[in-house]
């Protein structure tokens, strides 16, 4: 025990560097994965056959590719045309890129969820597509959609471990590191666990918040 | 106002309405009885152009309903509809439901809305329940304030979906007694209904509609106590005893 608080007095500062990383990466592809949610979602649920159906290949492409994948194209194959990304926007980029097609589908499934009589009830008073989603779905869907984003949430801050692959020194690869240098890879490994789960925590009260919100 | 001439609508190949013509004048209140899946509220749908339909047409004063059209919108602002599950905001209080369509369609301003809704409230007799939120109010009031919202747009006609069909039994006579105050007020209403005495009383005129044509019309006295018909005889028959 003394021997492992003297090495996690000296490990931690380092592994705190990697957990800011995997929080910058995780902040960051949860924006990009937000915003391409919305669109996708508002493709699919626009009723225009030709958006809608570009937006469900979409997803369906990304959902049937494995995230390591996509990392590996846009740190390793983009370049050959000509777009070099630093690592850390790669693996924004790839992670928000993945991530969008389950937030789109979370988003898709909010939407449907809100009844039907409440666009028609919109519709009947002269609202137009849009108006109808911002005045009287969405508000609605919100309630629905937010429980399962946490969830994401939850799952996008643990797959940011994943940007490790393309050289991404964020919690997971500082640990790998210190590990493969000290071979003190059970104090290591667990400081690694323990530092996820304690950025999991808040996500995890933030969720049980939203349920509470959601069935009022 | 409303004119509908040899309205045909399908649903794949299982056609709803075989051909409807009616008229309905301003000011007048016409009843559309029927049994269940007979097309009246189809017919309905197509006057404000929530359904599109196959053949024929629908026309308010002169202008076409068409629901790809731009001028759509605008006649949905005229002909206001209640419908059968109230269909109320929940996620607004009952003032926001109110003022919702004459603040965001219309683009009047809140306050005068407000002014406004607050007078139609009080004419429903719910003057009361403007904070609360419609989760919170029986299913007759809920139904009343949907009222409120209809009128609030100042329509020129109302197209009522089987406004009472989803309420306790001891609700109905509320919201009926607000549509009867309507209809003396001598809006235009067209009313999708079980309820032969409403229909009785307050219809200037009773459709009965079965197997997607009119059957019969007249005016209700006429219609609903000396029916012409077989078919109309069989359905009053079992409305009005169904013992």
């Amino acid at each position: 025990m003394q021997q492992f608080l003297h090495n996690a007095r000296e490990f931690l500062p380092i592994l705190l560097q990697g957990a800011w990383l995997t929080i910058q990466v995780t902040l960051g592809s949860l924006a990009l994965s937000t915003l391409l949610g919305l669109v996708w979602a508002a493709m699919r649920v626009s009723g225009i056959p030709l958006l809608a159906n570009t937006a469900a290949a979409v997803i369906n492409l990304l959902r049937g590719l494995p995230i390591i994948v996509l990392l590996f194209f846009l740190y390793f194959v983009m370049p050959d045309v000509g777009i070099s990304l630093s690592a850390v926007q790669a693996g924004i980029l790839g992670l928000g890129i993945a991530y969008s097609a389950y937030q789109a589908e979370n988003f898709r499934a909010g939407i449907e969820a809100v009844d039907h009589g409440q666009s028609e009830a919109a519709c009947a008073m002269g609202m137009g597509w849009w108006l109808t989603m911002r005045r009287v779905v969405l508000p609605q869907a919100v309630k629905i959609v937010l429980p399962p984003y946490g969830n994401i949430m939850i799952m996008m801050l643990k797959d940011s471990s994943q940007a490790s692959t393309i050289t991404v020194a964020e919690l997971a690869l500082q640990g790998k590191l210190i590990a493969t240098s000290t071979f003190q890879n059970a104090t290591v490994f667990t400081l690694v666990a323990l530092i996820y789960l304690v950025m999991c925590v808040p996500l995890i009260l933030l969720v049980r918040h939203f349920e509470k919100r959601g069935r009022k | 106002m409303i004119e509908i001439r040899g309205l045909q609508k399908f649903y794949g190949n299982h056609q709803v309405l075989k051909g409807i013509d009616a008229t309905v004048s301003k000011g007048e209140v016409v009843c559309i009885i029927g049994p269940s899946g007979s097309g009246k509220s189809t017919i309905l749908r197509c006057i404000n152009g929530l359904e599109s339909y196959s053949g024929g047409s629908v026309e308010i004063h002169g202008q076409r309903v068409d629901n790809k059209s731009r001028s759509i919108k605008a006649i949905r602002t005229e002909v206001a509809m209640v419908f059968q599950r109230f269909n109320l905001f929940p996620h607004r209080t009952v003032m926001e439901n109110v003022i919702e369509g004459p603040v965001y369609v219309k683009g009047e301003d809140r306050a005068s809305a407000t002014e406004r809704g607050r007078a139609l409230l009080a004419s429903v007799g719910l003057a009361d329940k403007e904070n609360a939120r419609p989760p919170q109010l029986s299913g007759g009031q809920q139904q009343r304030v949907a009222i409120a919202r209809a009128l609030a747009m100042q329509p020129e006609a109302i197209l009522f979906d089987e406004p009472t069909s989803a309420l306790d039994p001891e609700l109905v006579g509320d919201v009926l007694g607000a549509m009867r105050k309507l209809a003396e007020a001598g809006m235009t209403m067209v009313v999708v209904t079980h309820e032969m005495q409403f229909a009785r009383e307050v219809a200037d005129r009773v459709l009965f509609i079965d197997g997607g044509v009119i059957v019969e019309q007249g005016p209700p006295k006429a219609l609903l106590n000396f029916p012409q018909h077989a078919r109309t005889q069989d359905f009053l028959r079992r409305v009005l005893h169904p013992m």
